[in-house]
């Protein structure tokens, strides 16, 4: 089975950290990406990362992944101090980046090759195969694969390692509408199969209300924490609940989008849903 | 009851966009590809019946010639009655062979071309002998001497493939070396890089002249000039597609488990292979230049050698067979070489086609 019996899911611990990059433009100047952000994460939590471009949440998951050094501050997982890369934190980007010279079943697999137990595991390349509904396309290479296809192989390639923190950066942000929310529920259902801890960095707030535990609200230069709010809606969510609408709406004021004539239009659309 | 067979074809054909669409094979191909070849070897017979009759009969020949002067050009009087026969007969067959058929209608016209070509040829040279002899022999003087001198043109691409093999496979294997270690390593970019910008331009065939005075072997030397000849295209176009391997295939790599030699074999290589392909073209194209000249100069065998002697020798006929066995021979190769990066990179979308 592929349905873990426990929780996968490490709690994640950040505290106090930063990170600037040099400036294109200037030298001397640096601009800080992310600015003494702190944050609990507990065990098999889906917490999402919402807010205006430049707020810093690629860059914190860049440091929560150890792809980056983050200039002050720390990150752990579990009892662990975060140091380098490791397949113990999985990373989605909204380009499945596959291996086009791998099929399908290739990338799904490259996890256990990567770490040398593929003689060990090779019955769970299959499973995992089943777990996205791709078995059939196990030889397909990636350009024959379409969007939201490509990104269930990413899951998928990201999962077999279970990794005990899945990192999805703006996963589904290049999909249609449609297979966009059919993704949400096929992350949603993974999520609850395997009770790994999720960080989903999302810049659409109906998906970050639709699946998230906790939303947690970033304003940009410097990349900052505004607010973190908890999502008490039971599951599965109804996208025109007047509680999801409601929601909506205070995301939107607190991003400062809630303008005047944004406000009335924002109005307007919701009588139209 | 062909058509049929022509169906699932054109359904395997549909879901891969890249390949271009293919036009359904008709019931039956039209006249004119089906007769195009048997016609034009027809008109090619005929035009050398018609200048091999006229021609005088050589001195020397018995009374024999008198009769048959077509004797002496029998290998060419045969290749076309081969070709018109088998053409004939194809022309037969096709009707319940698919796959001929659709070759068929592929090479149809362009052989029927090479043979009105051929006649032109004899023409010219042969018939009205518009060109100065002996530097323009007729195709059934070229064909002649080519036949006539077989065994020793068999020898010389013999060579000529023996010291292709070994020094292609030294330049790219060095080359695939060099290449992915300037394009990984820092410290090998620094240093390396300078050296493949200053050297690697100069061509193979300047070197000669050193080659000559430093190495007591020519095949030696020929090997070693051909090696390097495709190490620079080579060296390049690795490190560059190396160096350009796309940052977040090496960050997933990263954080799927991946260790140095993995991100180095199994995803910087692969991602250079379409890279390092065009360096093994460009470093082909380069040893065949290097070879040839190196045969002329050095190397007392091969294709390039018997070309140079049989000029000496104001043998222009077979001047003109080696040229066709060069062509034949590198072309066969540079098919090899398409046919074997179709196979690796398969995964490719869209590649160029040979």
């Amino acid at each position: 089975m592929v349905a873990a019996p426990a929780a996968e899911g490490s709690p994640l611990r950040v505290r106090e950290v930063s990170k600037s990059f040099p400036n294109q433009d200037n030298a001397a100047a640096r601009t800080h990406a992310i600015d003494r952000i702190s944050l609990d994460v507990g065990a098999s939590e889906l917490i999402s990362f919402l807010g205006p471009s430049g707020c810093g949440k690629s860059t914190l998951l860049r440091l929560i992944t150890g792809l980056d050094a983050p200039d002050s501050g720390e990150l752990w997982v579990g009892a662990e101090p975060i140091t380098a890369p490791s397949a113990e934190r999985g990373l989605v980007f909204q380009d499945p980046n596959l291996f086009p010279w791998l099929t399908v079943r290739g990338n799904i697999q490259a996890g256990l090759v990567a770490r040398g137990v593929l003689h060990e595991k090779r019955g769970e390349v299959d499973e995992f195969m089943r777990l996205v509904g791709l078995e059939s396309f196990a030889n397909a290479f990636p350009h024959h694969l379409s969007g939201g296809m490509a990104q269930r192989v990413a899951l998928a390639r990201a999962l077999i390692n279970h990794p005990k923190v899945l990192l999805l950066d703006e996963p589904l942000g290049a999909l249609d509408a449609f297979t966009r929310m059919r993704m949400q529920d096929e992350v949603l259902r993974l999520w609850q199969a395997r009770r790994t801890t999720m960080l989903l960095v999302t810049h659409d707030i109906d998906e970050a209300i639709y699946m998230s535990d906790r939303i947690v609200l970033m304003t940009p230069r410097p990349g900052r924490i505004e607010r973190i709010l908890t999502v008490e809606l039971a599951r599965p969510r109804q996208r025109n609940s007047p509680e999801f609408l409601r929601l909506r709406g205070d995301i939107l004021e607190l991003l400062h989008f809630a303008g005047a004539e944004e406000k009335a239009e924002g109005g307007r659309r919701k009588a139209e849903d | 009851m062909n058509a049929a067979p022509a169906a699932p074809t054109q359904i395997a054909a549909a879901p891969n966009a890249a390949t271009p669409a293919v036009a359904p094979l008709p019931e039956r191909l039209p006249w004119k590809t089906l007769l195009a070849l048997p016609l034009a070897t027809a008109l090619a017979l005929a035009v050398h019946f018609f200048i091999a009759r006229k021609e005088p009969a050589e001195a020397g020949f018995t009374g024999l010639s008198d009769f048959m002067p077509w004797v002496e050009s029998r290998a060419y009087l045969l290749l076309l009655g081969t070709v018109l026969l088998t053409s004939l007969g194809v022309v037969a067959v096709q009707k319940i062979w698919l796959g001929l058929r659709q070759w068929m209608r592929g090479m149809c016209p362009i052989l029927a071309a090479a043979f009105v070509l051929l006649s032109a040829w004899e023409v010219i040279t042969t018939g009205l002998q518009l060109l100065p002899m002996p530097y323009f022999p007729g195709p059934a003087a070229v064909l002649q001497s080519m036949v006539n001198d077989r065994a020793m043109i068999f020898d010389s691409t013999w060579h000529s493939l023996l010291l292709l093999i070994g020094g292609y496979a030294l330049g790219v294997v060095s080359g695939v070396v060099t290449g992915v270690c300037i394009g990984w390593f820092e410290p090998a970019r620094y240093w390396g890089m300078p050296v493949l910008k200053v050297v690697g331009p100069i061509p193979a065939t300047a070197w000669i002249p050193l080659a000559l005075v430093v190495s007591p072997n020519a095949m030696f030397s020929a090997t070693a000039l051909i090696a390097l000849a495709v190490w620079f295209p080579v060296t390049m176009l690795t490190s560059s597609g190396i160096s350009n391997t796309r940052a977040s295939y090496l960050d997933v790599a990263r954080t799927l488990g991946a260790s140095r030699s993995y991100l180095i074999f199994r995803v910087a290589i692969p991602a250079a292979m379409p890279n390092i392909f065009i360096g093994l073209f460009m470093g082909l194209g380069a040893s065949f230049l290097t070879l040839v000249v190196a045969e002329t100069v050095g190397v007392k065998s091969g294709l390039g050698w018997y070309l140079s002697w049989a000029q000496g020798w104001a043998e222009y006929g077979k001047v003109y067979g080696a040229l066709v066995i060069m062509a034949a021979f590198f072309s066969t190769i540079m098919t090899v070489l398409f046919r074997v990066r179709d196979r690796v990179l398969v995964w490719q979308k869209g590649t160029i086609k040979w």
